[in-house]
């Protein structure tokens, strides 16, 4: 069983960037004429953010990087470790990681490393991160999280143009033999790996003219094999299952009392998948904060962006128990809990 | 599990298709309201009531509310 108890790490900030031009989804052409309204409902996104075509992942996470670091008082010399977790990385190589070590000025005695995953993302890299800080040689460390998917949704498919934004969230962690850290489960079931694919563009089917060709898939849905395909049936399917059955796997491994936990926080797939997650759990409403109406789906920065806008002031004056959940592309998922004492929520950003 | 309550709780989960035109022979796919969200909330509906996990698949290979009765009734 993929559990694990992470300790001596603290959780000290947050801060999140994200793209300043708007899309209403109310203004999406690709919607029949008067489904519009049901679909928004359904899935609970309003409207989202789109990166420009000159700003990437890097780009949001250096920026969110800047800010934290600076609103943290930290020195970039003490900062020993940078994990990213992105889909969407600026080129197919160099790990865009080693970028941002070098545009931030940071040292060059630093780990630095590129995790592709997307929804499960930032469960799966505190995981990593807080492991290499919890034995104590390396003190302080990054986990950035960054996605633009819009760049390979197709803007005529409307099962997936209208539910996904842009963001980039950076997560600062510190060792500290103090603290009891973090509690994890973790889960894969490659068996699911097309329920959200891009077909080409990797190495399996390297690009070619055909990977360009735009088909009509049914209507409302066309896209060519360079964007990705979502497969929602199946997706909320798994989700519906498995999301809560690995927070109650994380509480009944580690002996943690739901009751007490002051905030759930899921990926944010879309409202009517969340919604039934949430009431499967039996949880209540003010337990469990959306940022989907403004933000829709931005992969796997959306717990910390959730964190930084629903509920960032609470965080920063309050000690507070936290659960996260994230599921999706893999198709992997995993759960954390954890505890926050004033931490640090940098104010958002827009580039 | 009879067809009737599996019928009735199919059922509930549209708002504007009236109650009598709902039995086991129905192809849930001509009901006007029938649409990809309609059928999310069926495997919901499924998971809730009956704790029966089903897919996309399952949805896709049946035609009538007869057929989705007998993979829930086969997981039971």
């Amino acid at each position: 069983m993929a559990f694990l108890h992470v300790p001596n790490v603290n959780l000290k900030g947050l801060s999140a960037s994200v793209p300043k031009i708007i899309l209403e989804n109310k203004q999406y052409s690709g919607f029949h004429p008067g489904e519009a309204d049901d679909i928004i409902r359904a899935i609970g996104v309003e409207r989202r953010r789109i990166a420009d075509h000159n700003v990437c992942t890097s780009d949001l996470c250096y920026h969110a990087a800047e800010k934290l670091i600076n609103d943290l008082n930290w020195a970039k010399s003490e900062i020993d470790c940078l994990v990213l977790v992105t889909q969407t990385p600026d080129y197919l190589l160099p790990a865009t990681s080693c970028l941002l070590q070098n545009r931030l000025g940071l040292k060059e005695e630093i780990f630095t490393l590129d995790i592709s995953l997307g929804c499960s993302g930032w469960v799966y890299g505190l995981q990593v991160i807080s492991s290499l800080l919890s034995h104590g040689s390396m003190k302080k460390g990054l986990l950035m999280v960054g996605d633009t998917q819009l760049k390979f949704c197709s803007p005529e498919d409307k099962s997936t143009y209208p539910l996904f934004g842009d963001a980039g969230a950076v997560t600062a962690l510190e060792f500290d033999e103090k603290s009891s850290g973090f509690r994890f489960h973790a889960a894969t079931d490659g068996s699911g790996f097309q329920a959200i694919i891009i077909p080409d563009g990797g190495f399996r089917n390297q690009v070619s003219l055909s990977s360009f060709e735009m088909v009509e898939i049914k209507p409302g849905i066309r896209r060519n094999k360079l964007q990705v395909i979502l497969d929602g049936m199946n997706v909320f399917s798994f989700s519906l299952s498995r999301a809560p059955e690995s927070i109650n796997k994380l509480s009944d491994k580690f002996g943690i009392d739901l009751q007490q936990v002051d905030y759930f926080i899921f990926h944010q797939a879309n409202l009517f998948m969340n919604e039934r997650i949430r009431k499967k759990l039996k949880l209540s409403v003010e337990k469990v904060p959306y940022s989907l109406r403004n933000f829709g789906n931005t992969g796997a920065p959306s717990i910390p962006l959730t964190m930084i806008s629903e509920i960032g002031h609470d965080l920063q004056s309050q000690k507070r128990n936290i659960v996260a959940s994230g599921f999706g592309v893999g198709l992997s998922w995993g759960s954390v809990q954890f505890f926050t004492d004033n931490i640090v929520c940098s104010e958002m950003i827009e580039i | 599990m009879g067809t009737d309550e599996f019928v009735q709780n199919f059922a509930d989960q549209f708002d504007d298709t009236d109650k009598s035109e709902f039995s086991v022979k129905t192809r849930f796919r001509d009901i006007e309201e029938w649409s990809s969200l309609r059928a999310l909330m069926i495997i919901a509906m499924v998971d809730e009531v009956y704790k029966v996990k089903m897919d996309g698949d399952d949805i896709i290979k049946s035609n009538t509310i007869e057929d989705i009765y007998n993979i829930v009734k086969s997981r039971l």
